[in-house]
């Protein structure tokens, strides 16, 4: 396993669409290398033969028939967005 | 009885008092707000509450259904339609569900009358309702500590007698510890076994929506109302529900229960551990068989807890975008700048610091040192479970290691604060059902929480043995204030 001092915490930030101030990048890199470091046990064990499991109660193909059904109506939707315009979501500009 | 008792009983209680007449669903809810007005000032569990909206529903409330004319109050991480639903977050300051959760729905079938929104840890993360964007809770019975969380307001007002019931949600023991500190019954059922349609997601693969109660036979009526296959959550298991109620009868004779050894070891508070060994002497006055068993994996539940549940919220939370929901920055420089101040400046810190941890566990490079690594560890704990299963119908533990700890003691070490969910965490992890019951006071008068776990659709069995001891103690019988 990598070590805890790989984690780049203004990186990561960067990925995660997340500004942070000068301070809690400090904070977090302290913060979450000794979390990193705890975790760092699993290395402990044995797993070369142990399959992953991403679900408690693995279910799959739960479909429905392919048919319209009610929604929100379109006022619903916009109904909690920050800006809205001529019916539609107003989002900053994408192409500069 | 004055009007002033009715808040602090229970559900069966009131319900035999709605149909005999000699309450009203309005009167009911009446008294209820009155409590929550004297109370509130001490615990601060509830964020909203639209007392006009509830008594307009108390008005045709039929009491002759299951749940009629019974007030409940809502983790605000569940959508009741019209009522906010903030996650006690910033970014979904001004947030109003569009639509019931599915468990509320079906509650509101059964005659329920959502009333209140409580408080929590941000997107309910955290352990003690101090991540609370908006105040903190306090517990009932040392208003000096805390509630528990994440689910901490839903916990206190049940104690403090300033809800009937409610739900929570409980994604690494997020209702069955605050229900321990507070002193209250929390049930947090199989993964699948309740919809999480209408929740808002934290960690999906962990995430379900449990009661809070005063009462064992409390939290079995509002879970065989919720229990059930949804078309709007495709995890939602497709099994038949038993009747929860009839299961709570018989005794424990021949019923074998484990005793986990690796959840009494060290760092257990002496108090607790007292507890727990006068509750295993109870139980096998009451005929049940104790078994030893290991589970040894369970240190690493809480590793692996914390990988899997940060990077399943990391990816959740990139919902909130500013776009259609929730805060958004000002006079954005471009879209890049739109996301990066929209969510830095409307989420709080451990949201962040999760966000962060998530997003790093999954990044390229990492992602099978840590994610894949934990997935396995994962899958180890639930092997864990099944072997054990085998030979005993349920596990008792402590629910946690110590009881209720000093506000602010905690909220500057994350790590510390992680491991308040070291025996919770391993049953989300698994899948399984567990319930805390009140088993203890510790001195200062503060409770004890014992912890049942069963197998994944076995909720009967966990709530006939939380039952039987229930029955014959009288630890659900104290209240705080």
């Amino acid at each position: 396993m990598s070590t805890p001092s790989d984690l780049d915490v203004a990186y990561v930030a960067r990925l995660a669409r997340l500004e942070l101030s000068a301070e809690e990048t400090a904070l977090f890199q302290t913060q979450l290398a000794q979390v990193l470091k705890h975790a760092a046990r699993l290395e402990e064990l044995n797993l070369e033969s142990v399959t992953p499991a991403a679900h408690a109660s693995p279910t799959f193909d739960v479909l429905r028939a392919d048919e319209p059904r009610p929604g929100l109506t379109p006022e619903e939707a916009l109904r909690n967005a920050p800006r809205t315009a001529h019916g539609l979501f107003l989002v900053s500009k994408v192409i500069e | 009885m004055t009007p002033r008792d009715l808040p602090g009983l229970t559900i069966v209680e009131l319900q035999q008092l709605l149909r005999a007449r000699e309450v009203s669903p309005r009167e009911l809810l009446q008294a209820l707000h009155d409590r929550i007005e004297a109370v509130e000032p001490t615990i601060d569990a509830y964020l909203s509450r639209d007392l006009d909206a509830a008594l307009a529903e108390a008005e045709t409330a039929d009491v002759s259904l299951p749940l009629g004319g019974i007030p409940l109050a809502i983790k605000d991480m569940i959508s009741v339609a019209g009522q906010p639903c903030t996650c006690a977050s910033r970014i979904l300051r001004d947030y109003r569900a569009l639509l019931d959760a599915t468990a509320i729905s079906r509650l509101k079938a059964a005659g329920a009358i959502p009333f209140g929104k409580t408080n929590m840890d941000e997107f309910a993360m955290g352990s003690s309702t101090e991540n609370s964007s908006v105040k903190q809770t306090r517990n009932p019975w040392d208003p000096t500590r805390i509630p528990g969380g994440s689910s901490g307001g839903s916990a206190a007002a049940v104690a403090a007698g300033a809800a009937v019931a409610s739900l929570g949600t409980d994604t690494g023991g997020s209702v069955r510890q605050p229900a321990a500190l507070c002193g209250v019954v929390g049930l947090k059922p199989s993964y699948g076994r309740v919809s999480r349609y209408g929740a808002v997601a934290f960690a999906s693969s962990l995430d379900q929506i449990g009661p809070i109660t005063k009462t064992v036979t409390d939290a079995a009526l509002l879970l065989q109302v919720m229990a059930g296959v949804d078309p709007n959550d495709s995890t939602s298991l497709d099994a038949a529900v038993p009747d929860y109620t009839a299961a709570l009868q018989g005794d424990l004779k021949g019923v074998r229960l484990g005793l986990p050894r690796e959840y009494l070891g060290e760092g257990i508070d002496p108090e607790v551990r007292a507890a727990i060994e006068a509750a295993v002497a109870q139980f096998i006055s009451l005929g049940a068989e104790m078994i030893d068993v290991s589970l040894p994996h369970t240190s690493y539940a809480i590793d692996s807890y914390y990988i899997i549940a940060p990077a399943e919220a990391s990816a959740n939370l990139a919902r909130f975008d500013g776009v259609r929901y929730g805060h958004r920055a000002e006079n954005p420089l471009n879209l890049l700048d739109h996301y990066n101040r929209t969510r830095a400046e409307a989420f709080g810190p451990e949201v962040k610091r999760r966000i962060i941890l998530g997003t790093y566990v999954l990044s390229s490079g990492y992602h099978d040192a840590y994610y894949l690594r934990a997935q396995k560890v994962r899958t180890l704990i639930r092997q864990d479970f099944e072997r054990a299963f085998e030979k005993v119908d349920a596990l008792i533990s402590p629910t946690t290691p110590e009881p209720a700890f000093k506000l602010g003691e905690r909220s500057a070490d994350p790590l510390r604060m992680y491991l308040a969910d070291v025996f919770t965490s391993a049953a989300n992890l698994a899948g399984i059902c567990g319930i805390s019951i009140p088993c203890g006071m510790a001195s200062g008068n503060l409770p004890i929480g014992l912890q049942i776990l069963g197998q994944s659709l076995g909720e009967a069995r966990i709530l006939q043995v939380a039952h039987a001891f229930e029955q014959s103690t009288d630890w659900h019988k104290r209240r705080p204030l």
